[in-house]
């Protein structure tokens, strides 16, 4: 039979696109087999249940700067965050990472402040982190659902699927999250890390995920835990008996950027008192 | 017939070499940028878009352009841009190419692109803009290989292809509607939440990318046989004039809706592009150069005694491109990300390695365009003098 | 019969066999010994101290074949659906799902286990990008 070159090459061409699809479906169909299921698997019998995690901030509650930076170190260190730092010992603002932090009321709520405002006030800090929206911006745009919602409420980052486009760093209103524009075991320290739990790698973006890996296990977020007496409320707000619903439901509690929808779970105690 | 993108003369194959140069250059310092990260480029936590997107978000509005083309051709029988029709197909698979290079250079993991074919997530807008872009350069190779194959033969082309011709009109205007939806829907960013986005973006699109056209088909003339003709591109200038009046004039509307309210999300901006906030004044200078070309052209543009000129014609064009892609590819997205959510001032400035990378990538998608005009120059210089109806 | 342009079609030729038989001749001579993962650990013989057989999540043989697609589906029963513990076909006993505090765990020897077989089939899995392996007992940590 003759061929000529142009049959030859669409021949050639339909070919490779025939084969590569190919390739890809063979290389994928493990994705088509079923996952696992119960009653193969179960989650942990200790595992903190709830319908909507929420968290409830008092501010008045931290007294000193240490009480501050004990909440982020303890996060920050369970979590293997990296502390990425210029040479001379200030932080690295291009590269840093961050899942909670402090920012001054002027920064935490803009637009908030006056200008008969006492310096005081505007510079008073407040502890800052991702909220979890109901109605997440970032979940919303991701286009692989690496970052989605659990059933419990929880915003959570699935690592292993994020392809680094940053769309979610654009749309969260924020500034909760951060991407790893380098090996972050560059800033980490072997001799300290925390063994139990993965870093990150260069190329994906991070953020707080409420401790959804000690909340498996029946264990209370670490910054919940190392804030001082009555500072920082972790539960259910979906259930009338939590701490962090009778809160919300009787206290001025204000949230950052409610104007946009996102519906935050966070919420931040004005006033302070004592609670419950 | 792709065989004639490897016969040229001297000058042909200086300028392939000249531009494989500088694709090996962003090769390598893509390289590098893949080892290292990211942060090799001169992106941060708070401006974590940059050149790459903007150069992404200007080549769709690009190759978006050939509409401008096709609708005169197609629909109302203006028979003129028959000749000029395939320098427009193929410029916009030369600008999708360059786009699916530059989102490929800015992803952190691109080694887990088929994420986003294998967990589609019909919500994300970005997911939609892989979809559309992806169908959209299937649709010109189709319609390019297939006409321009037909013009070879001398013969019109089959009735079929028809049906993709008149797909290719609402999808071009789709491509770039998406992209500016990637920015139009955020509620985090007051500067870019408008309506007016993806007018904007069209009207942008429909004078920048014909603009480069007229300067290519002049090159064209010059270097080659074919003459696309006066008409056609007095024609395209027409076109590139009014759509730059339109963008203008949106961005305008932009201007009044932001500094009439007064709200600050969306003035600050603005005001850091134009004037500066908080004493970063970083892109003040590109900013107004970017505004002066812009009225340079339109005054050289809106003349039709200056217009017909074919040298101020193209000076108006490069003008009007140049200031385009100031404003779309970079103070957009700039502007987008400062200030921050906390209302601070973090700037951007690209590095040295992603500018080498974006002129490589930038070379590869000239490449394609060279390579691919170098077949439809050779088949119309054969086919010379026989007018073909489509 | 006359071979047009034989001197392009024959050096071509040789580059194209130089590239596909590189692998072929880049490897003579070197011996590359069957891999021979080692399941000795202190913490394997605890377990074996306590339960009285060496028992992994599920057969050697399944784990050889299988232990790529079952560590695939426990990460997405655990970062997605907030499972936790996996129930063996086997031997019917419950394991925590995780690769870093479970299966290395008991293998804590990634150099003499996963790495045996893994650079004997030239793979090279990122996993250890993330989660930390554990540190070598003998040798100084990386």
């Amino acid at each position: 039979m003759s061929l000529d070159r142009r049959q030859f090459l669409k021949i050639a061409g339909i070919s490779s696109i025939l084969g590569f699809g190919a390739s890809v479906a063979s290389a994928t169909h493990t994705l088509w087999q079923k996952g696992l299921e119960p009653p193969q698997i179960e989650p942990n019998k200790d595992a903190l249940i709830a319908k909507r995690w929420a968290m409830v901030v008092d501010m008045s509650k931290f007294k000193t700067e240490e009480d501050i930076s004990k909440v982020t170190s303890a996060c920050h260190q369970t979590h293997n965050v990296p502390d990425f730092r210029n040479p001379d010992g200030t932080v690295d603002e291009k590269f840093e990472i961050k899942w909670i932090w402090q920012e001054p009321y002027e920064r935490t709520f803009p637009g908030a402040e006056n200008q008969f405002m006492s310096e005081h006030i505007k510079e008073m800090p407040f502890l800052v982190f991702c909220n979890h929206c109901d109605n997440p911006p970032c979940v919303r745009v991701c286009p692989t659902k690496a970052t989605f919602k659990l059933s419990n409420g929880v915003t959570m980052q699935d690592e292993h699927r994020c392809i680094g486009c940053r769309f979610c760093m654009a749309a969260c209103p924020y500034g909760s999250r951060s991407f790893n524009w380098t090996d972050p075991r560059k800033a980490l320290n072997a001799a300290t890390e925390n063994k139990a739990y993965p870093t990150r790698t260069k190329g994906v973006v991070e953020k707080c995920t409420f401790c959804t890996e000690r909340l498996q296990f029946g264990k209370m977020p670490a910054c919940v835990e190392a804030a001082p007496k009555d500072a920082m409320f972790f539960g259910d707000i979906e259930d009338p008996n939590s701490e962090v619903r009778k809160i919300v439901a009787t206290q001025l509690t204000i949230r950052r950027k409610p104007e946009l929808g996102t519906g935050p779970a966070v919420y931040y105690v004005i006033g302070g008192s004592d609670h419950a | 017939m792709l065989e004639k993108a490897f016969e040229g003369g001297k000058s042909y194959w200086a300028w392939l070499m000249f531009l494989g140069a500088l694709a090996l250059i962003g090769v390598y310092y893509y390289i590098q940028q893949f080892q290292f990260g990211l942060g090799l480029t001169g992106l941060n936590r708070d401006v974590s878009w940059g050149l790459y997107i903007g150069q992404f978000t200007f080549l769709v509005g690009v190759a978006a352009s050939a509409v401008m083309l096709v609708i005169p051709y197609y629909l109302h029988d203006f028979k003129k841009f028959g000749k000029i029709l395939i320098l427009g197909e193929f410029l916009a698979i030369s600008a999708v190419t360059m786009c699916i290079l530059f989102i490929f250079v800015d992803m952190g993991q691109p080694m887990r692109i088929m994420n986003v074919v294998l967990h589609p997530t019909l919500n994300s807008v970005m997911f939609w803009d892989s979809v559309v872009l992806s169908g959209y350069l299937a649709i010109n190779l189709l319609v390019g290989w297939v006409t321009l194959g037909a013009d070879r033969k001398g013969i019109a082309p089959p009735k079929w292809i028809r049906f993709f011709i008149y797909l290719s009109i609402p999808w071009a205007v789709s491509i770039h509607t998406v992209t500016a939806f990637l920015y139009a829907g955020l509620p985090a960013r007051h500067f870019w939440l408008s309506a007016v986005m993806a007018a904007r973006f069209l009207a942008s699109a429909f004078a920048a990318g014909p603009a480069l056209l007229i300067i290519l088909a002049l090159i064209v003339r010059k270097v080659t046989k074919f003459d696309p003709g006066k008409e056609p591109i007095q024609a395209v200038g027409k076109i590139v004039t009014y759509a730059m009046f339109a963008n203008v004039f949106l961005l305008g509307l932009e201007f009044f809706t932001a500094f009439y309210s007064g709200i600050p999300g969306h003035s600050l901006p603005f005001k850091y592009l134009y004037v500066g906030l908080d004493g970063h004044t970083e892109l003040v200078p590109l900013m107004w150069t970017s505004t002066i070309l812009a009225v340079l052209a339109l005054v050289m543009l809106v003349f039709p005694s200056i217009r017909k000129k074919e040298g101020m014609l193209a000076l108006a064009c490069g003008s009007l491109f140049i200031s385009l892609w100031i404003d779309k590819g970079f103070g957009l997205i700039i502007g987008g990300f400062v200030p921050n959510p906390f209302e601070e001032v973090h700037p951007y400035w690209p590095t040295m390695p992603e500018v080498l990378i974006t002129l490589g990538v930038w070379a590869i998608g000239f490449l394609v365009l060279s390579m691919l005009y170098k077949i439809a120059v050779s088949v119309r210089e054969r086919m010379a003098g026989i007018e073909i109806e489509h | 019969m006359k071979l047009y342009d034989g001197g392009k079609i024959l050096i071509g030729l040789v580059v194209f066999l130089a590239f596909v038989l590189f692998p072929f001749y880049n490897n003579i001579g070197k011996v590359n010994a069957k891999p021979e993962p080692k399941t000795d650990t202190p913490e394997i013989q605890e377990w074996v101290k306590i339960n009285g057989k060496k028992e992994c999540v599920e057969s050697k043989e399944f784990m050889q074949r299988e232990h790529m697609q079952l560590l695939n589906n426990w990460r997405d029963a655990v970062v997605r659906d907030m499972y936790r513990v996996y129930v063996s076909t086997s031997s019917g006993k419950q394991f925590n799902m995780s690769l870093q505090n479970g299966c290395l765990h008991c293998h804590s020897n990634k150099k003499k286990f996963c790495d045996e077989c893994h650079n004997y089939m030239a793979v090279k899995p990122y996993c250890f990008d993330c989660h930390i392996q554990p540190m070598e007992k003998e040798e100084n940590k990386s």
